[in-house]
């Protein structure tokens, strides 16, 4: 028994590490068709991503929102719904950030900055609990509403930012007045990240605790798990879907918030930059854990923070970054049917004998 | 502009017009993805087919100076991504919205990081059938120009519903869509059907995507798609997995789509985004209005409402 558990948790370390290398070695010939030396390509990526701290701290800029992201799609995931209206939720939070940002710029800036946050927490919630009351009340698929709500929360972002929101003097790129320099977030002493980095970890413990460590998340776990018969243990199965889908949305409209509030200073459609897109694989990768969401995160941020290098130094388009994030998502996502699959791993022939005879007997 | 002749007229007229012009790419991902659909299977990943379709036929046209030898590519471009996530889809344990999404991301990507060069040059385009010539309108002349393609597409469209219905091929599709185990113990091989389906679903995906670039807008460039891969879901279960009404589907969703522009052109330019947005508003509505809870949708394959 000890022996299976060992193995379990190797193979848990081995397969997502085999599956990174594979990837890296098929971008590697990726790379060295399109004429570019894959081992200088691979010493890249890890120097603009991980090789200093002064990069390291780029990584994790764009680790933060990602993290929130992601956990619009893990939270309701354990109640076996697939939300991927992650981008949306980000959005609206941010407008709702920057409303109230505006509204109240005069107040003590950790007043505001808490509004903002608050505002953009019920903003994103309502809007993918939208979602969840149309699956639970009407029976509507969530993954397809939720879709077509980020390209509706997308047109809602272009109407205000071109028509009532717009600060007349951003002429090329429509944008809102911008938030208050006092009021912004600010970034973590010593450093140029920002504190969305910190709402990220936080929510995705808080989420990790919720789901692993309560009986709510006991409950949404079995929901999860067999509809039916958490039905029939007379789990408030429509309460629980409502209340998950505010969670998650209220996460990813704080992506939004941390967005606006610390990196754009405005709404404008910078705002759309496929963090939400993003935070769905993140969240896949990470089999819709929050903790490894927050590893996987920290992974993609260091690619995502690698797009300017590979274009600069080894003069390959800035597409390239994309080719590989892509890969390496596609790799991953094959290896999760290797779980089990593998001989290495499999409970060793002893074990399989002794039970064969147990249940002989 | 015209429209100053003839007023308001213009604005059905351009309404009109932006149908048949924005239509046909909404026409082929839905067809592509009804064809998927039905083998039970869901390519969120059209998006990315669409693209690097749109590149493909944009590069193909410019470097042999044949927009048709672009069309083929494109269909080709498109069956090499369809490959891609028909084998992946039907591993175990490996959900199909993620792998379209990464699939989406990857698609692009290589559009992306080949189409680079073919941004600036200007290619030779798909030639347009003239229906509007009896008019002196011009106005009318230009809503009547008529891509081939999209006429491909209004033939593909009944050919598919025969095909569901009247052949022995259609009938494995609809088998191992809607009970893989039945079709299992008829003695069809559930992988090799849903490979073939998935792989033909995403040609159309890539020649929806020659149309963009060779036909309208007619150039390449990195936005040249607006969504129209990922809405390719939302058509088919708006059209109910039908062939035809997603002909219906995507005529309703080009039309919609005109709606914004052809009234800027007549000086309206109030909600401009929002009317954009208007087919997806539409299809949520549509859906709220006839989901329900109690049952699932008519016409849905089977095994698309279980994890399989």
């Amino acid at each position: 028994m000890l022996l299976q558990n060992w193995q379990v948790k190797l193979e848990k370390i081995f397969i997502p590490l085999a599956a990174l290398i594979f990837s890296l070695f098929i971008f590697g010939i990726f790379c060295a068709a399109a004429g570019a030396n894959p081992f200088e390509v691979y010493g890249s990526i890890y120097k603009a991503a991980f090789g200093s701290w002064y990069s390291f701290q780029n990584t994790l800029i764009r680790a933060a929102p990602l993290m929130l992201s992601s956990l619009c799609t893990a939270l309701p995931a354990q109640l076996g719904l697939i939300i991927i209206g992650n981008e949306g939720a980000l959005v609206i939070g941010g407008l709702a950030a920057v409303a109230m940002g505006l509204a109240i710029a005069t107040l003590p800036p950790f007043a505001v900055q808490s509004a903002m946050a608050i505002a953009s927490i019920i903003a994103g919630g309502l809007w993918i609990m939208a979602v969840g009351a149309l699956r639970y009340y009407r029976g509507v698929n969530e993954t397809i509403s939720s879709l077509l709500l980020n390209y509706i929360a997308i047109a809602i972002l272009n109407e205000l930012v071109g028509g009532p929101m717009r600060d007349p003097s951003s002429l090329n790129k429509p944008s809102s007045y911008p938030i208050l320099d006092i009021n912004m977030l600010g970034n973590l002493p010593g450093t140029r990240i920002h504190y969305g980095l910190i709402y990220g970890i936080i929510a995705c413990l808080i989420a990790y605790f919720l789901i692993q460590r309560t009986t709510f998340g006991f409950a949404v776990r079995t929901v999860g798990g067999n509809i039916r018969a958490a039905k029939i243990a007379g789990l408030p199965v429509g309460k629980l879907t409502l209340i998950i889908c505010f969670l998650a949305g209220s996460c990813a409209g704080l992506a939004g918030m941390a967005e606006v509030a610390a990196v754009h200073g405005r709404a404008n459609e910078s705002l759309n930059s496929n963090y939400g897109y993003s935070g769905i694989l993140v969240a896949f990768i990470a089999r819709h854990n929050p903790l490894a969401a927050v590893l996987v995160s920290i992974l993609l941020g260091g690619i995502l923070a690698s797009g300017g290098i590979l274009q600069r130094s080894h003069n390959l388009p800035d597409a390239t970054v994309l080719v590989f994030q892509g890969i390496v998502f596609l790799v991953i996502l094959y290896s999760e049917s290797l779980y089990g699959r593998l001989p290495f791993f499999k409970p060793s022939f002893r074990q399989q004998a002794s039970k064969n005879l147990t249940t002989q007997v | 502009m015209a429209t100053e002749t003839i007023g308001w007229w213009g604005v059905p007229l351009a309404i009109i017009a932006g149908t048949i012009r924005g239509s046909a790419p909404f026409l082929f991902v839905s067809l592509g993805e009804c064809l998927t659909e039905k083998s039970g299977k869901i390519n969120l990943g059209l998006e990315g087919t669409l693209l690097l379709g749109a590149m493909s036929a944009y590069a193909t046209s410019y470097l042999t100076g044949s927009p048709w030898l672009g069309v083929l590519m494109a269909g080709v471009a498109g069956m090499f991504l369809g490959l891609i996530h028909a084998f992946l889809v039907q591993q175990p344990k490996v959900n199909d919205i993620a792998v379209g999404i990464a699939m989406i991301i990857f698609g692009s990507g290589i559009a992306f990081f080949f189409g680079k060069p073919f941004i600036q040059p200007v290619a030779p385009r798909l030639p347009a059938i003239e229906l509007g010539n009896w008019s002196d309108i011009p106005s009318v002349k230009a809503a009547l120009q008529i891509s081939p393609l999209f006429i491909l597409g209004l033939a593909i469209a009944p050919l598919m519903q025969w095909f569901f219905r009247s052949t022995r091929w259609g009938l494995f599709i609809r088998a191992v869509g809607d009970s893989p185990e039945a079709a299992k113990a008829m003695g069809i091989s559930v992988n090799k059907v849903r490979m073939l389906a998935i792989i033909a679903g995403s040609f159309l995906a890539g020649i929806g995507g020659a149309y963009l670039s060779l036909y309208y807008p007619g150039s390449w460039t990195e936005r040249i798609s607006s969504g129209q891969g990922l809405m390719a879901v939302a058509l088919v279960i708006f059209a109910r997995w039908n062939p035809v009404q997603c002909l219906y589907a995507s005529l309703l969703f080009g039309g919609s789509q005109a709606i914004g522009p052809a009234l800027q052109s007549v000086g309206v330019t109030g909600y401009y985004y929002l009317f954009n947005a208007s087919p997806y508003i539409l299809t949520l509505l549509i859906m709220i209005i006839t989901c329900s809870p109690k049952r699932t949708l008519s016409g849905v394959p089977g095994a698309l409402t279980t994890q399989n």
